[in-house]
């Protein structure tokens, strides 16, 4: 472990954290083109959290510690999700400390931060949000275990650099069906976890129907701006993950050297942006599921994760 | 068929439709309503006037809609005593009428709910503003009082308050849910915090001006209101308006028939998570609505129908113009149709959401495009067809689900007849003048303009003072019959559901508040 090492840890982060508004801003883009509507500019993420940060904040009167230490807990558990997930090098400090399990721990954490400040207030749509959350919370967690133990399985390992490491180490491309079944899931649960449609609507302006959006309605300024920059981040790791297990090319493995990391940047945001535009044409074509139905949504993310998992362990394939 | 007492008894009554008048006491007003109510009328407005100063009383009337004709009932209220038995056993959608009769005049219905509805602590409980011998001018510091809203006890049973004011740019209106979990349990409406003392205003205005103040109540409904104000005064006068004025003022009424649907179908879409259908029907609206600028020189044709006919003609240039778009949106919406029909997260959506079955809507006595989607075929472009809708020949949509769905379809299928009746119109447009002049009118004559709008009937009640004053006028939107039935569709929903239900019904704030 030399100083490096450290730098460039430290360098993943940043470079999440600086470039998750721009793939919300993209997604944003292709969503806009898609619908035959003029697209806000690539950077209007960055404008906004200008905006917000510049802003005088606004408390509910009856706000705690809580509601507004919130926004800070939020965004730090997915700056330290960002640290864990390799992104750009599978080198990372960070991610000998934590595995994978951790991660799902830290979005636990995040989630149960900001449900506990959206009834901190006591309003009628913050505890409503914060019940639909956790609804939607407790069924895709254990999705996203099932996806991930599909990979574990698969390196043998919990590590997500291993993870990666073992995937790059195979000399020719293989198709694992358990992994095409995980890729699905994981699919189905990033759209469930990011308040994406068909589970939540993130342009919405009807309160009774949101579910992450009806628990910040009460955020203002920076602390707002904090929660937006975390939902960034959010979606920003979940589609590290999913690279990660399932398309890890172009990650720095060996050493780490300047000319790598400027590659595995390079591919992160071809990646990124061809995510980001999948995930703005399938947002376009779907109306949101009735709020019911996304147990059923879940639950069959849950039950393709499952299928990949015995396929694995039966068929060894 | 009339019921035997308004064809014997019945006189005629000045309109656009054919309608006829009773004049009723305490026990005939009963008598009346069970007969109305057996012959299956529905309630299509309840209204008050102050005529102490010439006979020491009130008058209370209520208008009924028959299968071919309207019957308004009018009864005497002695001044000393303002009470009278109310019609709420046989027509729920009284309920909410009366209880705005009182807040306005003082008389009060027998029984029924005693809180005010259009009163909001803007003038004290024994002040009413209606009343002739009351200045409108007087102002009170504003002093608004708790409202008991209806509790529903139960484990796990708790309230959600929404408005009056709301995330997006709509008007205000007071929703109270009463939720178990996601359920809805009960869903109690509060509104009149739009209300602007419209029917005071029209007091002081003369006759042939209250069309502009008609034309703003409510904004969507603009060529509608301004229509059937000018069919009252023009009753009352006797006056006929052109072939060629009725046919441009059918034509600007089918327009925005159109520019409502396109509208509501897109948000329809958007609010099921679909902003394709918002960003597409918008488009094709605002396409509309350009139009509109181009030749009439107001996008929502506020002020188009005047009395005696319409303020400016369409030339053969405007009229290919007309037609090109027309023929273009025709394609458009049946392209859009098929994306909607076949879209399963759509229809998942839609169907079985917010159903309001026929006989609830029945028994509730719903108008308009809502009662059309509930297996209530009644329209009165072909009811009771005044002109120039007996020529055109309109088809009624009708639908029996009741539900979300249901209620698109009726947009679908009434954008496209409306397309077809804009076309027929524009092919057929008889010669003649735009405009003829209003003769002298006879004072208190009362006279009735009952339009079909895009959102069901609406109606204004004139009466004429001295030569060109205006005694009164009330003015009645069918949002007031319809808001109610939101309160029983949601019954058993889940709260995300609401605001889909909701704009599937999109009913007036301003209009029902006055």
């Amino acid at each position: 472990m030399t100083a490096t090492v450290y730098f460039w840890q430290i360098g993943a982060c940043a470079c999440a954290i600086a470039l998750a508004p721009l793939f919300a801003g993209w997604v944003a883009q292709c969503r806009a083109i898609l619908q035959n509507r003029s697209a806000p500019p690539l950077w209007q993420p960055y404008r906004m959290l200008r905006k917000l940060f510049r802003k005088e904040a606004t408390l509910a009167e009856d706000a705690s510690w809580l509601f507004r230490g919130a926004p800070y807990v939020v965004f730090a558990a997915m700056v330290l999700a960002a640290a864990i997930i390799p992104s750009l090098t599978t080198q990372l400090p960070a991610a000998r400390v934590a595995d994978a399990i951790a991660l799902v721990g830290l979005f636990a954490t995040a989630r149960v931060f900001m449900a506990l400040a959206a009834m901190d207030i006591g309003t009628a749509f913050g505890s409503l949000g914060a019940r639909r959350e956790m609804m939607i919370g407790f069924l895709t967690e254990p999705a996203l275990l099932m996806v991930l133990f599909n990979a574990f399985l698969m390196a043998g390992t919990t590590a997500l650099p291993a993870i990666v490491q073992n995937t790059l180490a195979q000399s020719h491309l293989v198709l694992h069906p358990s992994l095409a079944f995980a890729a699905v899931a994981f699919v189905m649960v990033l759209l469930a976890e990011n308040a994406r449609l068909p589970i939540d609507n993130p342009s919405t302006h009807l309160e009774l129907t949101m579910i992450h959006e009806a628990m910040v309605l009460e955020y203002s300024a920076r602390h707002l701006a904090l929660i937006e920059w975390a939902s960034w981040l959010k979606l920003f790791n979940y589609a590290c993950i999913g690279f990660t297990l399932f398309a890890p090319w172009g990650i720095a493995t060996h050493g780490v050297s300047a000319g790598g990391i400027a590659l595995a940047v390079l591919a992160l945001v071809a990646k990124l942006a061809l995510a980001g535009a999948a995930l703005a044409l399938f947002e376009t074509g779907s109306a949101k599921l009735r709020l019911f139905r996304a147990p059923e949504f879940l639950t069959m993310a849950f039950l393709l994760a499952v299928l990949g998992l015995l396929v694995h362990l039966l068929l060894k394939a | 068929m009339s019921p035997d007492l308004i064809a014997r008894e019945g006189l005629p009554l000045p309109a656009n439709v054919p309608a006829r008048r009773l004049l009723v006491d305490a026990d005939g007003w009963t008598a009346a309503a069970k007969q109305l109510h057996e012959a299956g009328a529905c309630l299509l407005a309840l209204w008050g006037a102050d005529e102490r100063e010439r006979n020491g009383q009130f008058q209370v009337f209520a208008a009924f809609l028959l299968p071919d004709e309207v019957a308004v009932l009018q009864l005497a209220v002695a001044g000393e005593r303002p009470l009278y038995p109310s019609l709420e056993p046989w027509f729920p959608a009284a309920a909410r009428m009366q209880r705005a009769i009182r807040d306005l005049l003082g008389v009060a219905a027998e029984g029924g709910d005693t809180r005010p509805w259009l009163r909001h602590g803007g003038w004290p409980e024994d002040f009413f503003p209606l009343r002739r011998d009351v200045d409108a001018a007087v102002a009170f510091p504003n002093a608004p009082q708790p409202y008991p809203f209806v509790r529903v006890d139960g484990e796990g049973v708790h309230e959600i308050p929404v408005g009056p004011i709301h995330a997006g740019t709509i008007e205000p209106g007071h929703f109270r849910f009463s939720v178990v979990g996601e359920k809805v349990l009960r869903l109690e409406e509060r509104f009149g915090y739009a209300h602007k003392g419209v029917a005071k205003r029209f007091e002081t205005l003369p006759l042939l001006e209250g069309h502009r103040l008609a034309a703003r109540l409510c904004g969507d409904s603009t060529v509608a209101y301004a229509w059937a104000y000018c069919a009252a005064l023009e009753a009352i006068a006797g006056a006929a308006v052109s072939p060629r004025a009725a046919s441009l003022r059918a034509l600007a009424l089918e327009r925005e028939r159109i520019a409502n649907h396109l509208g509501d179908l897109g948000a329809l879409g958007n609010d099921a998570g679909l902003a394709f259908g918002l960003t597409q029907f918008s488009a094709l609206k605002e396409r509309l609505l350009r139009l509109n600028q181009e030749l009439y020189g107001q996008r929502y044709l506020m002020d188009y129908v005047v009395p005696g006919g319409v303020r400016s003609d369409v030339g053969p240039r405007m009229v290919r113009q007309l037609l090109d778009e027309a023929a273009g949106i025709e394609r458009d919406v049946a392209a859009l149709r098929a994306i909607y029909d076949e879209h399963a997260g759509l229809q998942d959506r839609f169907k079985g959401a917010g159903q309001l079955t026929p006989s609830l809507a029945k028994a509730l006595g719903a108008l308009g495009l809502t009662a059309r989607a509930s297996g209530i075929g009644r329209d009165l472009r072909v009811a009771m067809p005044w002109a120039p809708y007996g020529e055109l020949r309109p088809i009624g949509a009708m639908r029996m689900e009741g539900d979300v769905a249901a209620r698109v379809q009726v947009r679908f299928d009434e954008t496209m007849e409306s397309l077809r009746l804009c076309r027929l119109l524009l092919e057929t447009l008889p010669q003649g003048p735009t405009s003829v002049a209003i003769p002298g009118i006879a004072a208190d004559r009362l006279g009735l303009g009952v339009i079909e709008g895009w959102r069901g009937p609406v109606l204004v009640a004139l009466e004429a003072a001295a030569p060109s004053a205006t005694r009164r006028c009330h003015v009645h939107d069918c949002s007031w019959q319809n808001w109610p039935l939101i309160e029983h569709a949601i019954i058993g929903n889940i709260v995300p559901d609401f605001p889909l239900i909701n704009k599937s019904f999109n009913l007036a704030y301003s209009g029902h508040d006055g």
